[in-house]
């Protein structure tokens, strides 16, 4: 008896739970991998998968082998020049030359084991542990997307709705009802019945007669209660539910002046890539608003935000007050969670600090979720940064702000913007 | 000289043709003797192909890390083009199950009905190791035993848990074997039925054990305490599902589950060589007649050719790409010069298998597969024709010498030694260490010791040795000694406690 099965169409990825099982126990290492993925590399390949290199003891599954020494006599192919007591020197590398195939499985190989893991998991271990801050997740009021929703059962609907169970369950309850009564009565009929002819007197059987044509018309009776009536039939109800969609703006804004040189614009740039990436997990939409500025500020596109180059002098508020006017016009922030990050490398114009602290403390903070400030130099601190600290004192939960040396940091600071906070 | 039409002339393949050649090369299985479980040969892509991989071949299995990390191994070097799948995968059940992998041309699919479908199937049916070792009929069910019951503990006991006593238990699988016992075979409904009464009755035996115990007079009765177990054990998994004091019963149910699974894939350790080379051997022998039937074209037997001397290629020991003797090569180059001494016996042949020489071949060569496992195989079979055939020489590399020895190579003087040598290489006894559980101190610390006889004075692996013997205290619960003895002195000793383990070498 030979059977040929076709099992093409039978369930691939078999090994998904497994493999899932492994990533889980290796999450220490890949994240490890990660992080420095992160760090080395292009912001425009930042969201895709990654190879991940796990040092091979690491992952051994230990079993008991022979180490080495000792005697060991192997079996060769081959033979082209030796003639038994031919004395070979040792090869330096240790054990003899047919260990070739021992030491491959004895898992003390330097060869790291490697794997591809997807995107999907690339990002979910970027931003594992992360969170946004001050997630008061606003809803959308007359959204305009709904989700049917089971809400028991009603007596009208479509015949398509008809729930089975509970239609019969109805039937049911009321045909015990309504026949309740009758019932009793002829339990009693009977049971008369059964007395009387277990007497067995001739004087009963006329009563006996008449008894049983009592029960045959109850029987009628209980007989012609409906088995479904229209009133039994219910049917599932669902009604509309409107869904809250959560929706997020991001405020990128750069400092463009002649003193932000490629390299710090690049820098600002990863950040900005990061945070974007991070707030596309979060929200189902992520619209971003790139506002560059130097003593003036302009919203411009991607494109132009981070490839075009500008000089002159800085004034950050002009940046800050093209913001407060966006949101203002095109995302009021009962509809909309906000976030703003801001890169610079701290130059500021001279008088123009106050009037940043001002702007931010009155009229945009209030408005906003999250305020990132970033500072991408290695010189001391100027006026911004001493501005900026009075804000945090007087916004603690929702700003922030970090002062960067060079790219390898990047990763490590974002995570300190974004930490969980237990609370 | 053709006899017919060919039965196929293209290389793409479609069901009825698989029927077609499974048909052929069915009758010509059946002409030559080879007694086959019923088959049931499945068509898989190549994703399946690799899950199939991951779970080493077996349809059903529990899940565990280890094999999701084979997963990912395979995954990426088949997409990395390292390495191609294998034409097939066969499992040793009543029926034999084969996967074929659909990217085959029919070429292959037909090397590969022939060399698994009635090969290795015949092999698992008739060799003794497996006619011993396994339960071809039952093993399937016992697999979708081993995962319901191992879910089921995930779902109770937690992922993690589970998980730290399979991790111990495949530590030591290789250790799980009684090879003087015959297991009895059990159905699934039965199996389910004794593992309840199995985990009460265990439990309370265990405690038995340690209640029991008089507590007298320390130090005297140390000196006279009998050893526990009386006679040193091989089977550590046996030994610790059954006497391990603080296993929970479930825990106890896994360890035997591991300890079965090792022991179904115990005869495969031992017959790697003959079962390849029974294998190679009939869909080389199958494949040709269907050729001098004129079942299949030239075209066919050139792709037959071409893949089949590359799967019995074996590079000398200087190449590059040596990797220890293909034991595709060994396997059937030996079952080949069966055949040969059996038909066309030289005066070498005569002298050295008086028995053989000239016999009927097809008694001969299945008389040799079903009473022989490698080591015995090459010691009984091995031709001085086929060892200048491979040029097989001996070195020996002694610690204790500063030059690697040439002991025998492929001559008058040097034939008895290498078959000894070679044989001996696919001893298993030989070349896994050789751990056996010593002594239980019953009124003491309650530690495990336990002994390694060393072979050929060679030492345990320090580190593998020291992870693994933290495996065997997770599942003994108390302290575990190792001690590496050469006659009977003790050369290496390792001792694991809760905090820590360490080795030291003593001479």
């Amino acid at each position: 008896m030979n059977y040929i099965v076709d099992r093409r169409l039978n369930a691939k990825k078999k090994s998904t739970v497994n493999r899932q099982r492994f990533l889980n126990r290796y999450r220490h290492h890949i994240k490890k991998a990660v992080t420095e993925a992160v760090d080395k590399r292009s912001i425009t390949d930042m969201a895709q998968g990654e190879k991940i290199s796990i040092p091979t003891r690491d992952i051994n599954e230990p079993i008991f082998h022979h180490g080495p020494g000792g005697k060991n006599t192997r079996v060769l192919p081959g033979n082209d020049q030796f003639v038994s007591g031919d004395m070979i020197a040792r090869p330096k590398s240790g054990s003899g030359k047919g260990n070739g195939s021992e030491a491959s499985n004895s898992g003390e190989g330097n060869d790291d084991f490697s794997f591809q893991i997807s995107q999907e998991e690339f990002l979910n271990f970027m931003f594992e542990d992360l969170e946004l801050p001050n997630l008061v997740k606003r809803q959308l009021a007359g959204s305009d997307s709904f989700e049917l929703k089971r809400a028991g059962f009603s007596n009208e609907g479509s015949p398509g709705k008809i729930n089975i169970v509970r239609t019969l369950r109805s039937a049911n309850s009321r045909r015990i009802a309504l026949t309740a009564k009758k019932r009793k009565q002829l339990r009693q009929l009977n049971e008369e019945i059964q007395s009387l002819e277990s007497e067995r007197n001739i004087t009963n059987t006329e009563k006996i007669a008449a008894l049983k044509v009592t029960v045959e018309e109850l029987t009628q009776k209980i007989k012609r209660v409906p088995w479904l009536d229209n009133f039994d039939i219910k049917y599932n109800l669902h009604i509309k539910h409107p869904t809250p969609q959560s929706r997020a703006v991001m405020f990128c804004l750069m400092d463009v002046s002649g003193s932000m040189d490629k390299e710090t614009k690049d820098i600002a740039k990863r950040f900005f890539l990061l945070l974007y990436l991070f707030l596309q997990r979060n929200y189902e939409r992520t619209d971003v608003v790139f506002i560059r500025h130097h003593t003036s500020a302009k919203e411009v596109t991607e494109e132009e935000f981070f490839y075009d180059r500008e000089t002159g002098g800085t004034i950050v508020s002009s940046a800050l007050h093209l913001m407060d006017d966006i949101v203002t016009q095109r995302y009021p922030p009962n509809q909309w969670n906000i976030y703003g990050a801001q890169a610079s490398d701290g130059d500021n114009w001279n008088d123009d600090s106050l009037t940043c602290y001002k702007l931010l403390t009155e009229k945009l903070l209030p408005k906003l979720q999250y305020y990132a400030y970033l500072e991408i130099t290695d010189r001391d601190h100027q006026d911004l940064w001493t501005a900026y600290e009075s804000v945090l004192k007087d916004f603690p939960s929702q700003f922030a702000m970090k002062q960067l040396v060079d790219a390898a940091d990047i990763y490590s600071v974002f995570r300190q913007l974004f930490q969980k906070k237990t609370l | 000289m053709k006899l017919s039409q060919p039965i196929s002339t293209g290389s793409d393949w479609t069901f009825e043709l698989l029927e077609r050649y499974n048909e052929e090369i069915a009758k010509i299985a059946t002409e030559f003797g080879l007694d086959t479980y019923p088959n049931q040969i499945e068509v898989i892509s190549s994703e399946q192909m690799m899950d199939a991989y991951a779970s080493v071949g077996m349809p059903i299995g529990y899940n565990h890390w280890s094999y999701g990390k084979q997963f990912l191994g395979v995954e990426q070097s088949y997409k990395r083009g390292q390495m191609g799948l294998a034409y097939e995968i066969v499992i040793n059940s009543d029926p034999c199950i084969a996967y074929l992998m659909e990217e085959n041309t029919i070429t292959m699919q037909a090397l590969v009905i022939a060399h698994a479908c009635y090969g290795h199937n015949s092999f698992f049916k008739g060799n003794y190791l497996f006619r011993t070792w396994t339960d071809a009929s039952s093993i399937i069910d016992y697999l979708v035993f081993a995962k319901n019951y191992i879910a089921k503990c995930e779902e109770r006991h937690g992922v993690e848990s589970v998980e730290a006593t399979l991790d111990s238990c495949h530590a030591i699988m290789n250790n799980g074997v009684d090879r003087y016992k015959r297991p009895y075979p059990m159905s699934p409904a039965e199996e389910r039925d004794h593992q309840q009464e199995r985990e009460n009755y265990l439990q309370k035996q265990v405690n038995d054990l340690w209640r029991t115990i008089p507590l007298s007079d320390k130090n005297a009765a140390n000196n006279k305490q009998p050893r526990f177990p009386a006679e040193p054990q091989e089977n550590l998994l046996y030994f610790i599902e059954k006497n391990a004091p603080l296993l929970e019963p479930w825990q106890r149910e896994i360890v035997r589950i591991v300890r079965k699974i090792g022991q179904y894939f115990y005869p495969q350790r031992q017959t790697q060589v003959m079962n390849e080379g029974w294998a190679c051997f009939w869909h080389h022998f199958i494949l040709n007649t269907l050729y001098d039937r004129g079942l299949v074209t030239d075209g066919f037997m050139m792709e037959f050719i071409q893949s089949h001397s590359s799967v019995i290629y074996q590079p000398p020991y200087n190449s590059k790409y040596y990797s220890g003797i293909n034991p595709y090569t060994l396997g059937f180059h030996m079952m080949t010069d069966i055949r040969r001494i059996c038909e066309h016996p030289t005066k070498e042949d005569q002298e050295w298998f008086p028995d053989i020489a000239g016999s009927d071949w097809i008694k001969t060569l299945d008389f040799a597969m079903r009473n022989f496992k490698d080591e015995s195989f090459i010691l009984q079979f091995l031709s001085p024709h086929l060892m200048r055939e491979l040029k097989l020489f001996a070195v020996l590399d002694d610690d204790k010498q500063d030059d690697i020895e040439v002991k025998a190579i492929h001559n008058d003087a040097g034939y008895r030694q290498i078959r000894e040598l070679l044989a001996a290489q696919y001893n298993l006894g030989n070349r896994e260490p050789n751990i056996q559980v010593y002594n239980v101190d019953v009124r003491g610390d309650r530690s495990l010791t336990l002994h390694h006889t060393r072979f050929d004075r060679k030492p345990l692996d320090k580190a593998n040795t020291k992870e693994v013997l933290k495996h065997i205290r997770r599942l003994w619960g108390f302290d575990v000694h190792l001690h590496s003895k050469e006659g009977d002195t003790t050369k290496q000793l390792f001792n694991c406690t809760s905090s820590d383990v360490t080795e030291s070498e003593l001479n």
